[in-house]
């Protein structure tokens, strides 16, 4: 079901795109927006040593919210990346300013009332944070959580395509979630020397270009029945 | 030793996993190995839900391909997802009843050469948040004993799953499941990463993390996160 919805939300914002429209993460924080009970949404990207840029956001106070995350390097996005997991605060008042007060301090102000932060990540690759809000306080109720996740599985897919050097271009599909296609990502890294996030872009574009699954792909790298680096040196 | 002081020196292992540095996927591990140990199965996996109607393998005893394709076709038909949607154990089902109820899923158990199959929920209050899945190759039933044990460790693991932090509230929940399942897959990554370092198998490669963070006392994420950033490479994890 999950993968479905994903794949959904990155099919429609292909086919509704147009050459005027703007980019790919902005159209994918509005239809996020639009489709849950939040006020408003941020993408932020993130690098190995923190926030590395704002890369969309749907209105004032979300602005804002990033921006001062960015800027104080403190707040629930910057946790949610730094701890691999959601943060979930449905009631910012309450729980905030003894945990970032600097952030609280200023997104109070701004009117936010709940800030609900998903890390955007496939294990170790961790690519940004997808930061809704509202201007009330109150929970994602499960269904909305749901799609929240689901969104954030599309964001994922979205930025890792934005960062890859070389991935193939205009095919954004889902990524595949197998034991199989973890392992043969690490093990890429080391035959090429490059980091997971190419690593796992290499993959699924030799799959691609070969016409065959990803997952078996994944398992003749992890069987060693094919390798990267044997493959790299003869096309040298 | 008898099974009561084999299952004492298992509850006393689960008891360490949540004092020394907790990991959930360790825990599960141990959970998933013991079940195969102390509960008559040939193989048993630990599913979570991602909170999207999907059940995903957290720890399995065995690799085998096989296996995990089984495990996977549970998120269509089969113990576990019937577990999860009931809340109920799902166990002791003759073979027949087996293939009129789950059509797909049982051929693919006889022929990876299980006889029979069970499933046992994990549950937090009014929430099902997975199962425990034992298979057998010998058409076995589980006595009321083995319920109570197995059932004991899905309860194990549920506590372990929210020991991370206390939890109060979903919204908790939430942020565990989805950090659990984030760091499977770092630990499946890092088993990558250094297999292809040492030249081992990904199995090896797990063994080996494993004992190491056993060894001096850190979570099974942590080090595998370490393996990944290259803080710990071939000199410290020697594979044994």
């Amino acid at each position: 079901m999950a993968r479905e919805r994903a794949q959904q939300i990155l099919t429609d914002l292909k086919e509704s795109s147009q050459s005027s429209d703007p980019s790919l993460p902005q159209r994918l924080l509005e239809a996020c927006a639009a489709a849950l009970p939040v006020t408003g949404a941020g993408l932020l990207v993130m690098t190995n040593t923190g926030p590395g840029a704002i890369l969309a956001a749907t209105d004032g106070p979300a602005r804002v919210m990033e921006e001062l995350q960015f800027t104080l390097g403190e707040g629930p996005c910057i946790e949610a990346t730094r701890s691999g997991r959601p943060v979930l605060q449905p009631d910012l008042a309450a729980t905030a300013p003894s945990r970032w007060p600097g952030f609280a301090a200023g997104a109070l102000d701004a009117g936010i009332g709940a800030i609900f932060a998903f890390p955007l990540q496939v294990g170790g690759i961790r690519v940004g944070v997808l930061d809704l809000y509202r201007n009330r306080p109150g929970p994602l109720a499960d269904p909305d959580l749901a799609e929240a996740l689901d969104f954030a599985d599309a964001a994922t897919t979205v930025l890792l395509h934005l960062q890859a050097q070389n991935g193939p271009d205009g095919v954004v599909t889902l990524l595949e979630d197998r034991n199989e296609v973890h392992q043969a990502t690490g093990m890429i890294s080391v035959q090429t020397g490059l980091g997971l996030a190419d690593a796992l872009l290499l993959l699924r574009a030799h799959s691609y270009a070969e016409e065959r699954g990803i997952l078996d792909v994944s398992r003749d790298v992890v069987s060693r029945i094919m390798s990267f680096a044997v493959r790299g040196r003869l096309q040298e | 030793m008898s099974r009561e002081q084999r299952l004492a020196r298992v509850f006393v292992e689960l008891a360490d996993t949540l004092i020394a540095e907790f990991d959930v996927i360790d825990l599960m591990q141990t959970l998933a190995d013991r079940s195969v140990e102390l509960l008559h199965a040939d193989a048993a996996g630990l599913m979570l839900a991602d909170q999207r109607g999907r059940l995903r393998v957290i720890a399995s005893s065995e690799e085998a391909a096989q296996l995990l394709e089984i495990f996977e076709l549970q998120n269509s038909e089969g113990p576990c997802l019937d577990c999860f949607l009931s809340g109920q154990p799902v166990v002791n089902l003759e073979a027949e009843t087996m293939q009129t109820r789950w059509p797909n899923f049982w051929p693919r158990c006889a022929a990876a050469g299980y006889r029979s199959v069970h499933a046992l929920p994990m549950r937090l209050r009014d929430e099902v948040i997975g199962a425990i899945n034992l298979f057998s190759h010998s058409a076995s039933k589980m006595s009321t004993d083995d319920m109570v044990v197995g059932q004991a460790f899905a309860d194990v693991a549920t506590i372990g799953l929210l020991q991370e932090r206390a939890v109060q509230e979903k919204p908790m929940l939430a942020e565990q499941l989805q950090s659990a399942h984030n760091s499977r897959v770092i630990v499946e990554q890092a088993r990558g990463v250094l297999a292809e370092r040492a030249g081992v198998s990904v199995d090896q490669a797990f063994t080996t993390m494993r004992t190491y963070a056993r060894t001096n006392g850190l979570g099974l994420t942590s080090v595998a996160s370490q393996v990944i950033d290259g803080s710990l490479d071939g000199g410290e994890l020697q594979p044994t």
